[in-house]
């Protein structure tokens, strides 16, 4: 399914639309594309949806930071940025127990991820226009991708 | 009283021995910044296994260097968090192994408030205090009551200062870390590209990834009308915009706040020298506020500042037990 979006606001739109059918359910979802095609803002966008009180912004320094939802269940933010080329395991397959784990740059850490999966791929057009790829890798997504009505 | 500071929350795994706040005794930095500029950042499964390399010797180290043994250490003081979890445990194991070993008092300590205590090495700080905590993970204006009390003004809503830095650096082909040589290559520049500039809802608040975007768009609008640019006076304009943004809040928080006796600054970036070159500007319109800026050896991470922080701490009452664990997401205290 592909969304487009012309402004902060139509982004903020989406993530609130979509914060509303992932509300209470462990998911798993993959931000990628540029740097600067938005992710962090989306993410802003969705955790403020979801009801997170605290001020959401860049995990690419500490890679992990992890919120409460309005419920009381975590949002874990992960940056793999900096991950390009490491190979380890990592750990982060606690997170994916409980609440839901959003990760930009997931490329970088593929091999380390469940298979079901929301992906959002973003692409940058001019200014504030983008658009976005959003596909459902699993049966927990697919019920999501469901619900979603432009 | 002489605390032994251990600190390991990124990229560097660091130990040291401060007598009364004042005297450094000893400071060991092992940085990892050779292992990260391969992967580009900080790769957190290098990191904590290069911090357990390095811990027991640097523990060694610092206690030789003060030609001190741990007998005559009257606490252990170690970072609690924030930062990565993996690397915090490494420092959070060692100074619970040395404080129990050695009957120890174990004191936890904030890393953002060990930047701004960091002060206290070379000044005497007076309160109500401003402080910047500017580096590759943290934009933070601090408000500090009296020496116990944090407030935090403003904070990024985005990206870090250092880390807008650092990315600007990779799209301009530049490697890692960026800061540095932004910095000089800004000094070669003028500020003619006209970049975004941030917008933030709060009045403290801070954003760059705005900013970064627009030299990213930048550099691709001038590829698409195959026209060229100077590089220095794209990183002219970047740096310009970046301190634009700090200054203005600095400048909105003193004139909110005109009981504020001492501005201080923390963290990495403050090594930047536009920037030092605009607090020097600042020390003239506030000619009543002491200004601060330690010098380079207090501001990036290490271990003298735990020890600092935790003289404090100590001094407040705070203790640790057995249960000590890191917090990747512990708010300043």
């Amino acid at each position: 399914m592909k969304i487009e979006i012309h402004s902060l606001s139509e982004t903020q739109a989406f993530a609130q639309k979509l914060a509303k059918l992932c509300v209470d359910q462990p998911l798993l979802i993959t931000l990628d594309g540029d740097l600067g095609a938005g992710k962090t803002t989306w993410t802003k966008a969705f955790g403020k949806a979801l009801g997170v009180k605290n001020t959401i912004n860049s995990p690419t320094f500490t890679i992990l930071k992890s919120y409460k939802q309005g419920d009381g269940k975590p949002l874990h933010h992960i940056d793999a940025y900096r991950l390009e080329g490491a190979s380890q395991d990592l750990g982060f397959e606690d997170c994916f127990d409980e609440g839901i784990t959003v990760i930009e740059w997931s490329s970088f850490i593929e091999d380390q991820l469940p298979e079901d999966r929301l992906s959002l791929s973003f692409e940058e057009g001019m200014d504030e226009n983008r658009v976005i790829t959003m596909e459902a890798h699993g049966e927990k997504s697919a019920k999501i991708l469901e619900g979603y009505h432009d | 009283m002489i605390v032994l500071g251990i600190e390991s929350s990124c990229d560097e795994t660091a130990v040291a021995l401060v007598k009364d706040k004042k005297e450094v005794l000893s400071s060991i930095v092992a940085s990892q910044i050779d292992v990260h500029k391969e992967f580009g950042g900080v790769v957190p499964e290098v990191a904590s296994r290069i911090h357990i390399e390095n811990i027991s010797y640097c523990i060694q180290a610092a206690l030789k260097e003060a030609n001190c043994t741990m007998e005559d250490v009257d606490a252990v003081a170690v970072t609690k968090g924030p930062g990565l979890i993996g690397c915090l445990h490494v420092g959070v194991q060692a100074a619970k192994t040395l404080a129990f070993a050695y009957h120890k008092p174990l004191v936890p300590v904030h890393h953002l408030a060990a930047h701004i205590y960091a002060n206290e090495l070379v000044v005497d700080m007076h309160f109500p205090l401003l402080a910047l905590v500017v580096s590759g993970g943290n934009t933070e204006l601090v408000y500090m009551k009296d020496e116990t009390s944090f407030e935090i003004l403003g904070e990024t809503q985005d990206d870090a200062i250092g880390e807008a830095y650092d990315k600007v650096a990779r799209v301009l082909g530049l490697g890692y870390p960026g800061g540095p040589k932004i910095d000089k290559m800004a000094k070669e520049g003028k500020p003619v590209y006209e970049l975004a500039k941030p917008k933030t809802q709060g009045r403290y608040d801070f954003s760059f990834s705005g900013l970064k975007s627009s030299v990213l768009q930048f550099t691709k609008r001038m590829e698409r009308q195959n026209q060229t640019y100077d590089l220095n006076d794209l990183a002219c304009s970047f740096q310009e915009c970046a301190l634009e943004e700090i200054f203005s809040r600095i400048k909105t928080a003193l004139d909110d706040h005109p009981e504020i006796r001492h501005f201080v600054v923390g963290g990495g970036v403050s090594a930047n020298s536009r920037l030092r070159e605009k607090i020097e500007e600042l020390k003239k319109e506030y000619p009543e506020i002491i200004f601060t800026v330690p010098p380079m050896s207090c501001c990036t991470d290490n271990a003298s500042m735990i020890a600092v922080a935790g003289t404090i701490a100590y001094e407040s009452g705070r203790r640790a037990d057995e249960t000590l664990t890191g917090d990747a997401s512990w708010p300043i205290q």
